[in-house]
């Protein structure tokens, strides 16, 4: 295995998997941070520090494997090209931050891409663990038990009172940022998420859109997590994430019904519509696109698109960001020639469903 | 209602906090929240930006530090370890190494409150391996609220299969300890 296979497909392999209430959920991810005990933190540690790290990593996992999760593959940072570091940022495998680093930054990535180990980011370590729709629960056990083996071989820095330590004080005690990628088009159309959000951040949960910058979301694609990692037990954390996100797919579906019922004929024509721009245009920004796409998949859960596959929103959203083209074109583009290329690709996509 | 804090304005928002385990209702104005440092976020969003300029500013206190810490010359607390100043951290809102925690330790409660909604204190995993005796210790302090409470609702049989219990683990606490002293 090389790295071209991260970098091949806009979709990674595990989210080809059907996952609990994935008309709405697209992901579940856990991420622990931690430490080495006896290693200042990156932040302020000697480069040679940090080069011991990645070495060890790359010496004692390189081509390893845990459970599902095989054939760890090691990739240095500084041996990537500016492009192939937005690839893997768009499809989520590395942070953008680890992608700045220079020197003794490194991830070990799993064959199917579920798993993800960055080395020297703000922490030595960020396990991060993703499953396909609703499963917080099943991707905690995964990630604790991942967490297990690489401390038969790490000691990390934990203390009694104040738990996993990190560099960051808003990270210390489980290490845990659990989150939860959701599309909610209904709640967006209807501008109740607006509403939605200061009492979500009241419950120690904070929303963005995973897409764009400030307070738009594109393609209406949010993710929620928990902010709060001190005094509460993992399983306690991921328990009350859980419980909005239940209750956000209870809105969003109620919210679904009532646009069809009231307004069907113009919600159909404004699926159809974005499905024909998608169809037959030949330059198309990104934020067009990802309100296209993302009517379009609502259609597709709402049964009114048939044959169209419901991956078709992540896998685009990610195979037309810049990064993405820009590896596809084996160039850098103009801004221009980026919305060219996106046309085509979602042409020959969704032709290639038919 | 008015403000439980400043006993002025009247309460506008109502907090449920759990920390280290005890449940307690706070009836607030938005001024003493922001204030106390129960408002985590801005109204506008979230930005971590935000919140980490808000966070240190407070009085720092290096008087109040724990024995055994160095001050440099500027009477600034300083980690032995990675020679991160508490200055420095309060300017890049990092803390340095894992020994920070512990020089810092008189300063850092307030800032934990903010930003972990009241909580000080850890309750998650104990990692496996280095974990040692806490697994147990954890385990036997949860055995014994647990007779106490059986004691209190007259469950004696029950709760005689917990001490039971709490026996066999304070067994291996003691050999564990011996084990280790060898
Ligand atoms: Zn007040
Ligand atoms: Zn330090």
């Amino acid at each position: 295995m090389t790295l071209e296979h991260f970098m091949n497909e806009a979709i990674s392999p595990w989210m080809r998997e059907e996952g609990p209430d994935n008309d709405i959920v697209l992901s579940s991810r856990i991420r622990l941070a931690r430490n080495f005990a006896d290693m200042p933190f990156p932040i302020i540690a000697d480069q040679k520090d940090l080069e011991k790290i990645r070495e060890f990593f790359q010496i004692e996992y390189e081509h390893t494997s845990f459970q599902d999760y095989k054939d760890l593959e090691f990739v240095s940072i500084r041996d990537l090209t500016a492009i192939e570091k937005s690839v893997l940022v768009e499809k989520h495998l590395i942070s953008p931050l680890l992608a700045k680093k220079e020197g003794a930054a490194a991830t070990l990535i799993s064959e199917n891409e579920q798993v993800s180990i960055m080395i020297n980011e703000e922490d030595h370590i960020r396990i991060q663990l993703y499953f396909p729709g609703l499963q917080l629960t099943k991707a905690l056990t995964k990630a604790l038990e991942l967490d297990d083996w690489l401390e038969e071989k790490v000691s990390y820095a934990f203390d009694e009172t104040r738990g996993f330590l990190t560099s960051c004080p808003t990270n210390v005690g489980t290490g845990m940022r659990a989150s939860v990628m959701m599309h909610l088009p209904a709640l967006a159309m209807t501008k109740q998420i607006n509403r939605m959000m200061p009492a979500i951040n009241q419950l120690g949960l904070v929303v963005r859109g995973i897409y764009g910058e400030g307070s738009e979301a594109l393609g209406n694609l949010f993710q929620i997590s928990n902010q709060i990692t001190l005094g509460k037990t993992e399983e306690h954390i991921i328990e009350d994430l859980e419980s909005v996100v239940q209750q956000l797919i209870g809105h969003e579906r109620k919210a679904r019904n009532r646009i069809l019922e009231q307004s069907g004929i113009e919600l159909e024509d404004r699926i159809y519509r974005s499905l024909g721009v998608l169809e037959y245009s030949r330059i198309i920004e990104s934020k067009e696109a990802a309100r296209c796409l993302s009517n379009v998949r609502l259609g597709i859960d709402l049964g009114i698109i048939k044959n169209v596959s419901r991956n078709i929103l992540n896998e685009l959203m990610v195979l037309t960001q810049p990064g993405f083209l820009q590896y596809f074109a084996k160039k850098t583009l103009t801004a221009n020639e980026r919305d060219i290329l996106r046309a085509s690709l979602i042409r020959e996509r969704l032709q290639f469903e038919k | 209602m008015e403000c439980q804090e400043c006993h002025q304005r009247p309460a506008t928002l109502h907090y449920t906090q759990v920390i280290n385990g005890h449940k307690t209702e706070v009836q607030i104005c938005e001024v003493c929240a922001k204030e106390k440092g129960y408002m985590t976020y801005p109204e506008e969003g979230y930005s971590l930006h935000n919140l980490l300029t808000g966070l240190f500013n407070f009085e720092s206190n290096p008087m109040g530090a724990s024995h055994g810490t160095t001050f440099n010359k500027e009477n600034d607390l300083q980690c032995p370890k990675c020679g991160l100043t508490f200055t420095e951290f309060k300017q890049i809102g990092k803390f340095g190494c894992g020994e920070c925690y512990h020089t810092f330790a008189s300063n850092l409660n307030p800032i934990f409150r903010r930003v972990h909604s009241g909580n000080t204190e850890h309750r998650g995993k104990i990692p496996k391996r280095i974990g040692g005796n806490l697994h147990l210790k954890k385990q036997l302090s949860s055995l014994k609220d647990e007779l106490q409470n059986l004691i209190m609702n007259e469950e004696f049989e029950q709760a005689a299969v917990v001490r039971d219990k709490i026996k066999e683990i304070e067994q291996q606490i003691d050999q564990k300890e011996k084990g280790d002293a060898r």
